[in-house]
């Protein structure tokens, strides 16, 4: 069975993220492997490693940053790397339909992403990506099982928790504590580079086009007061509940 | 412009972001219709009518995300519809792309602000882990928005109540997803998202009992709910369901009271609209301090019981 991990390389979340012109600008940001999409290549390995027989293709759809991505994927235990290079600025949507073509070529009976990327900022891809592809898909996932063609899945509702079955082929979004992603070894990193990554043009694919665009975007600052009160706990105490009374007026 | 406004019904009733919803019907102007799914959904579909002229309620299973779709979709083929409004909730955010997709439209998901330029529909949203505010436009039709809860302000109702319908869902739930057991967050306490106040811990607490110690009382007397961060729910003393941050919820209250939070960007990223922030945590140089409005440096373990005190005491006088 063929199952792909989607990866995204965004910046890292410590970097600082500037904007100009009405435009964020990354020049000199750190970029990783997104976090989230850590927990689906990982799980994808852990299935392997329960005894499935999985061939594990990790696909990219980005700018060539993305290809860090990808190798770091390999060096982690994807068998291979497909990469839709394009520095176009595709919405979620778009981009899952890009997604969707890759995995009807390469004939993927499980897709697994990361529930929110940490550059946009959206759960979306998943989602549509199976509806792209006529599939189930669950979100949220912290646990899951893989048993007769059939995914058992526990993942997070507004209310609570809930347990899942989906027939697979499926898409399904993960999260923290689905697992503990590993960190790739210096001998696997060296393996991976005999590792295929092939590249794919974005055109090739059809060239989606856009059905969003970014007007404009700006950091985000809300003004605090940064306001310091010292002295001892009680006196320190006293005053901010004072001011939350008085001054803010939110008790 | 013809909306259709998407919504469940919760234990009988109209959720609560549906009135958010008509807020932001009611911003981009046009012909709002309700939809309203549910295994009992008239109750709901009634409350919803006393803000739109026109309300159907659709009964059926609703529990996945691919059936709220595929409904949502129809209804909106149907209607013509020109803008389809789902609440960006769990489940708002699993359906809505999926509606996007179906008709072939356009997703501005998890906003906190829709408004119309010319013909095209714009809105803002966060990215970069809420760093940043983008505004972004519509460049196909449908719109499928998802609108993030506690971001508008709720509708007060219309002057005149509508019609409902209420009519039998058609299709039959798709069997290769099937919803067992669901288990609900723990404890009958206040939902974090509709909370006015919110009393968070870290690890700066130490224990889980110095957290139930430090923060529970705390939370009691300013009629707040509780919030974590993910290394204390890592640690496992708290629930999943009370973590603030990418991967916890994100809140958006009056008060935001940190206590033992390093503020990692994770974390901001889920409660960095709180209007006032308060924050206490015995490193000065803790990025926390960034963003507080008021920021105490000390020991979690003496200013937590002496908040306590003194919230106590002001808040009676
Ligand atoms: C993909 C990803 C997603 C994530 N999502 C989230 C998320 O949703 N939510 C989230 O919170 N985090 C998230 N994180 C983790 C985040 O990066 C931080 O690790 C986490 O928020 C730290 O929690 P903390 O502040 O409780 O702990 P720490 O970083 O350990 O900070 C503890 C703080 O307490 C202070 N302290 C210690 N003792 C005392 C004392 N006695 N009195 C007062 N202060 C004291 C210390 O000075 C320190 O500042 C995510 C990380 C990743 C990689």
């Amino acid at each position: 069975m063929k199952v792909l991990t989607v990866v995204r390389q965004v910046p890292d979340a410590e970097a600082r993220v500037r904007a100009e012109g009405g435009r964020v600008d990354l020049t000199g940001v750190t970029f990783v492997m997104d976090g989230m999409d850590e927990y689906g290549v990982e799980e994808a390995i852990r299935l392997r490693e329960a005894g499935h027989d999985l061939e594990i293709v990790a696909v990219a759809v980005g700018p060539a940053r993305f290809a860090d991505a990808l190798r770091t994927a390999l060096a982690l235990g994807a068998d291979r790397a497909v990469h839709v290079v394009t520095d176009e600025q595709l919405d979620p949507v778009t981009l899952a339909g890009v997604v969707a073509q890759v995995a009807r070529e390469e004939g993927a009976e499980l897709v697994l992403t990361g529930g929110k990327q940490a550059d946009w900022d959206s759960s979306a891809l998943g989602p549509a990506l199976a509806e792209h592809l006529g599939w189930p898909h669950a979100d949220w996932t912290t646990r899951l099982e893989l048993a007769g063609g059939e995914l058992r899945l526990r993942h997070d509702v507004d209310d609570g928790v809930e347990e899942l079955t989906v027939t697979l082929p499926a898409v399904v979004t993960t999260q923290q504590g689905l697992n503990e992603p590993r960190y790739p070894t210096l001998p696997n990193i060296m393996k991976a580079k005999r590792k295929e990554l092939a590249t794919r043009d974005l055109a090739a694919l059809g060239a989606p086009a856009p059905r969003v665009r970014v007007v404009s975007q700006e950091i985000q600052v809300r003004p605090r007061l940064n306001r310091m009160i010292d002295g001892e706990p009680e006196e320190a105490a006293r005053e901010v509940a004072r001011l939350l009374r008085t001054e803010a007026k939110v008790i | 412009m013809v909306i259709l406004l998407v919504t469940e019904e919760r234990r009988g009733r109209l959720k609560r972001s549906a009135a958010e919803l008509v807020t932001a019907a009611r911003e981009l102007g046009g012909d709002a219709v309700g939809l309203v799914l549910g295994a009992d959904p008239g109750a709901a579909a009634e409350e919803l009518a006393a803000y739109l002229p026109r309300v159907t309620a659709l009964r059926g299973a609703f529990a996945t995300a691919e059936a709220v779709a595929a409904a949502a979709a129809d209804a909106a083929r149907d209607l013509g519809a020109d803008v389809v409004l789902f609440a960006a909730d769990k489940l708002g955010l699993s359906a809505s792309p999926r509606a996007a997709v179906r008709l072939g439209g356009a997703l501005l998901d998890d906003v906190t602000a829709v408004s119309r330029e010319g013909g095209a529909v714009r809105a803002k949203r966060f990215s970069y882990l809420s760093r940043v505010t983008e505004t972004v436009e519509a460049l196909a039709s449908p719109v499928v928005v998802s609108v993030k809860t506690n971001a508008l302000a709720p509708a007060g109702h219309a002057g005149a109540r509508g019609t409902v319908e209420v009519r039998e869902a058609p299709a039959p739930a798709d069997p290769r997803k099937r919803v067992g057991e669901r288990t609900a967050a723990q404890g009958a306490r206040l939902p974090l998202e509709e909370a006015r106040v919110v009393v968070a811990g870290g690890r700066g607490l130490g224990s889980a009992e110095r957290f139930a110690a430090v923060v529970e009382p705390l939370a009691e007397a300013l009629g707040a709910a509780v919030g974590a961060t993910r290394a204390v729910v890592d640690a496992g003393w708290r629930p999943y369901a009370e973590q603030v941050g990418q991967t916890g919820k994100t809140v958006a209250p009056e008060l935001y009271v940190a206590l033992g939070i390093s503020g990692a960007v994770q974390h901001l990223s889920g409660m960095n609209r709180a209007k006032v922030i308060v924050a206490v945590n015995k490193d000065a140089d803790a990025p926390i301090f960034k963003v507080a409005d008021y920021g105490i440096v000390g020991d979690v373990a003496s200013v937590g019981p002496a908040l306590l005190e003194a919230v106590k005491e002001t808040t009676a006088g």
